[in-house]
């Protein structure tokens, strides 16, 4: 219980210098939201100076932070100036999209690793590892960005899938089923793009995992016991290699909220990355705040899930 | 008296890609009769491990190249398929490794380990099977003791581990158990309860021993007949004691301590590895 | 019992004492605040004599590593004291300990991973003499042709890498690279545990060589108790963290006096004795 304690505290030392450090930046650059606004000369300067001290934003920035942090422990996360709504709703509906995103991305993607990654380690060095090796060498040099592009370009011209956006306009209309299968249609084009995009890496991971675990002399022992190949593979060699997979596997969570940003950009996805993106540009400091800070956490949960979960699979990490 | 196991004229080669590389066992012929201990000596590197491995399909084709025959109860171990040589592995024929720390799994319980071989030979269910695997941990010496049997290989002792891969090695009550230097991980005490521990069950269940060991002591303890080996080549054979008493070649000399270091010098270790 | 290839010198002052080494070391379990010491070896006296081997027996576990790598200097114990030639060693700061490391070396047990596998002989044996900043890059290339053939190692395999050796090969180079510095201590852990008999016997007759010529003082440990009684002089016998007895090798195989010391010597048979027993 010590050891979560302290973890807790780590946690929330960093959580507030990610904190601090965020709004920081945020100061150096010039200007503020209100700022574009003076282009404009149909608006006096007096009106933009009100509306500035209206959101608080002529209070010296120790003030602003204090105010902020103070709000947060209550459960407020400041307003948008955009939307002009709390900033806890609006990222919550925008993180909720994001996760269902992720998760089904992560989803596909394991699926696919493992039992290829398994398959390429035991065939290793065949025809079969071979083309797998070359596949995912050639999707990591694809930049992101082109096969996010090269998916839109194919949701235009084939017009199979939609191009953006999470559901339908007529989506309140429709029956469950059908609810379902205009979601699935809309998740299915960013889902396959981040899923290809996060494949190579996690596949070489398994791979060599595997792989390694295969030359261990456990496996042979077992072999010659008579063992059936297949049962050594996955009662002796995959628990083995799951170690290093798990840490990976935690630590994806962790990025659960961010590494999507810019597959839901090009794509359309209402999720946290175009909120971001935009706040960023305009200068809406409370939202931009609330999505670090929301992804810190997740970030800082997912290592310790890792560390959790090793402890609860590995008996040889647990000391007697 | 029928053969247990008839080797003739095994050649194993090592492959690094397609070239063959070192030749690690040459024309070795030798016959191995129910009950009987046969001891296997010679320097690391000789080529001894290679032939247990062979005598058990454990090398891939890509590995090496093995041709020779060996005859197994009648079977030619090496024209038939994997399906059939697994049933033998274990069964028939078992093993039991030099270092037991790294042959166990290291994420299973001790008690599953044994299971699984006597699950991988036996029409038997999983309680059967784990009633099985603790009663042939606790005949090779284990306390009868759940929290050992639930154990895993790394909070054991060294000595306790070997005894776990010795009951995994006559869990299917084989007809050869192959043990390759069997004690050489071990400290003086639990080297010598692990032999005693072998003469007795080998005497109780009748089973053939090929003892790969480079200690004199340990192939005094076991061993009926005994065989030198060096460079791949079995250079000497005979009856342990016969050997011990009047060696002729100088190999034998060395490893049964009976020649005096210097004779030896020229002929052994300062050869290089090629 | 052993081979008097040496000279008896007398027993004048020791060249290196050990006066109540103790070391532990605090685990946490992971999860949770409990702490436990596990003590790796307590009030270790030891006294080592030039020219003379001190064998150090006992079971796997017992502590025998962990002393043999405070007294290389490798770790630091948590008490006691470590004096060569009458200098305390753990009051020396990093820069006085570095000089003094060269007095004290180690032969480990597993050539294999003692060796770097992507230096050839010559580069290895030349190490600690590049690391000691110890003449010119000639020289030391001389130096450590010289070492190769005081082992017996053939100065034309100066190029080979450690994989292209034999067992007792490597353990010969590592053996020429402990004698590169000129060291008055060798500390051998298990080093011969990993060969067979024959090079067993090769190497121990190099080591006494060694030790008259070079005047060196061995530490030597082994579970071996045949070998132990052909090559020490004196035998250390540690049960359970502590020395238990010690004495001389006759004296300790004649008539040993712990509970323990009599169970180790009840397990070594010589090849006669076992022949007898089956025969019987």
């Amino acid at each position: 219980m010590k050891y979560f304690a302290r973890r807790l505290f780590h946690a929330t030392l960093l959580l507030l210098a990610v904190s601090i450090f965020s709004f920081a930046i945020l100061q150096l650059t010039p200007g503020d939201f209100f700022a574009p606004m003076g282009l404009n000369p149909q608006i006096s300067s007096r009106t933009i100076a009100g509306l500035r001290s209206q959101h608080d934003l002529d209070r010296p920035l120790p003030a602003r932070y204090g105010h902020w942090l103070w709000g947060v422990l209550k459960g407020d996360l400041g307003r948008s100036f955009a939307y002009n709504s709390p900033v806890t709703r609006l990222l919550a509906v925008r993180a909720r999209n994001t996760l269902l995103l992720t998760g089904t991305a992560m989803l596909l993607a394991w699926l696919i690793a493992i039992p290829l990654g398994m398959w390429s380690a035991v065939h290793r060095g065949k025809w079969g590892d071979r083309a797998a090796g070359v596949m995912t060498s050639g999707l990591l040099a694809i930049p992101d960005l082109v096969l996010f592009l090269v998916l839109l370009l194919a949701a235009v011209r084939t017009g199979w899938f939609p191009t953006g956006g999470m559901v339908s306009a007529s989506f309140s209309d429709l029956n469950a089923w059908n609810k379902g299968k205009d979601l699935a249609e809309h998740l299915f084009l960013p889902a396959l793009g981040l899923a290809i995009a996060t494949l190579p890496t996690l596949l070489r991971h398994v791979r060599s995992a595997m792989i390694e675990v295969l030359e261990a002399p456990f496996i042979q022992a077992a072999r010659a016991h008579g063992i059936a190949e297949r049962r050594v593979l996955f009662r002796y060699a995959l628990p083995v290699a799951a170690n290093p997979l798990i840490s990976l596997f935690g630590f994806s969570v962790g990025t659960m909220l961010s590494a999507s940003l810019l597959v839901e950009v090009i794509l359309s996805w209402p999720g946290i990355g175009p909120l971001l993106v935009d706040a960023i540009l305009a200068k809406d400091v409370y939202v931009v705040i609330g999505a670090v800070m929301l992804s810190s956490i997740l970030l800082v949960a997912g290592n310790l899930f890792a560390d959790v979960l090793l402890f609860a699979i590995d008996p040889r990490i647990r000391v007697e | 008296m029928h053969t247990l196991l008839a080797v003739k004229n095994l050649n194993v080669s090592y492959r690094r890609g397609d070239v063959r590389q070192q030749d690690a066992v040459q024309d070795v012929s030798f016959d191995i009769t129910p009950g009987e201990v046969l001891g296997l000596m010679g320097e690391s590197g000789c080529g001894k491990t290679s032939i247990a491995l062979a005598v058990l399909g454990l090398l891939s084709k890509e590995q090496a190249h093995i041709s020779g025959s060996i005859q197994f109860l009648g079977k030619q171990l090496l024209a038939i398929d994997q399906s059939a040589l697994r049933s033998v592995r274990g069964a028939g024929i078992s093993m039991v490794f030099q270092e037991p720390g790294i042959a166990l799994n290291p994420v299973m319980q001790v008690r599953d380990q044994v299971a699984e071989v006597i699950h991988a030979h036996k029409d038997l269910n999983w309680k059967q099977c784990r009633e099985n695997a603790e009663w042939m941990l606790g005949r090779a010496g284990l306390p009868r003791d759940q929290r050992i049997f639930s154990a895993y290989p790394h909070q054991l002792s060294k000595g306790q581990q070997q005894r776990i891969a010795l009951a995994q090695a006559l869990a299917c009550e084989p007809a050869l158990v192959i043990a390759d230097e069997p004690t050489a991980s071990l400290d003086a005490r639990s080297q010598d309860e692990l032999l005693a521990l072998l003469r007795e069950l080998q005497s109780e269940l009748r089973i053939s021993i090929l003892l790969i060991s480079h200690s004199a002591e340990v192939q005094a303890r076991l061993t009926d007949r005994l065989m030198v080996m060096n460079q791949g080549r079995i250079v000497e054979r005979g009856r342990f004691e016969e050997l011990y008493r009047n060696p002729l070649h100088a190999c034998t000399k060395a490893m049964l301590r009976t020649g005096a270091p210097a004779d030896v010098a020229e002929d052994v270790d300062l050869e290089m590895v090629r | 019992m052993k081979r008097g290839l040496k000279p008896d010198t007398n027993r004048t002052e020791p060249l290196l004492r050990i006066a109540g080494l103790s070391k532990h070391y605090v685990q946490q379990r992971t999860f949770s605040r409990a702490e436990f010491t596990v003590n790796a070896f307590q009030d270790v006296d030891v006294e080592l004599f030039r020219g003379k081997t001190l064998a150090l027996v006992g079971e796997s576990g017992a502590g025998k590593s962990s002393l043999a790598r405070c007294i290389a200097l490798l770790e630091r114990p948590s008490a006691g004291k470590i004096e060569l030639e009458s200098e305390d060693l753990l009051a020396l700061n990093r820069k006085a300990l570095f000089r003094i490391r060269r007095q004290i070396q180690m032969i480990f047990q597993e050539p294999v991973s003692a060796l770097n596998p992507r230096l050839n002989a010559c580069e290895i044996i030349a190490e600690p003499l590049a690391i000691q900043r110890e003449g010119t890059q000639l020289q030391q290339r001389e130096r450590a042709l010289q070492l190769m053939e005081q082992v017996g190692l053939d100065a034309k395999w100066e190029r080979k890498l450690p994989f292209e050796f034999s067992g007792g090969q490597r353990q010969r180079l590592a053996i020429a690279r402990a004698l590169a510095l000129r060291p008055s201590v060798l500390i051998l852990d298990e080093a011969l545990s990993n060969l067979d008999a024959s090079n067993q016997a090769l190497i121990l007759e190099l080591l006494a060589q060694l030790q008259v010529s070079h005047s060196l003082a061995y530490l030597h440990i082994s579970h071996d108790l045949r070998l132990v009684s052909q090559f020490a002089d004196e035998v250390a016998v540690m049960y359970e963290s502590r020395i238990v007895e010690r004495k001389k090798t006759h004296d300790l195989f004649a008539s040993p006096e712990h509970l323990y010391t009599k169970e180790l010597l009840a397990t070594v048979h010589s090849v006669e004795s076992i022949l007898l027993e089956r025969s019987a």
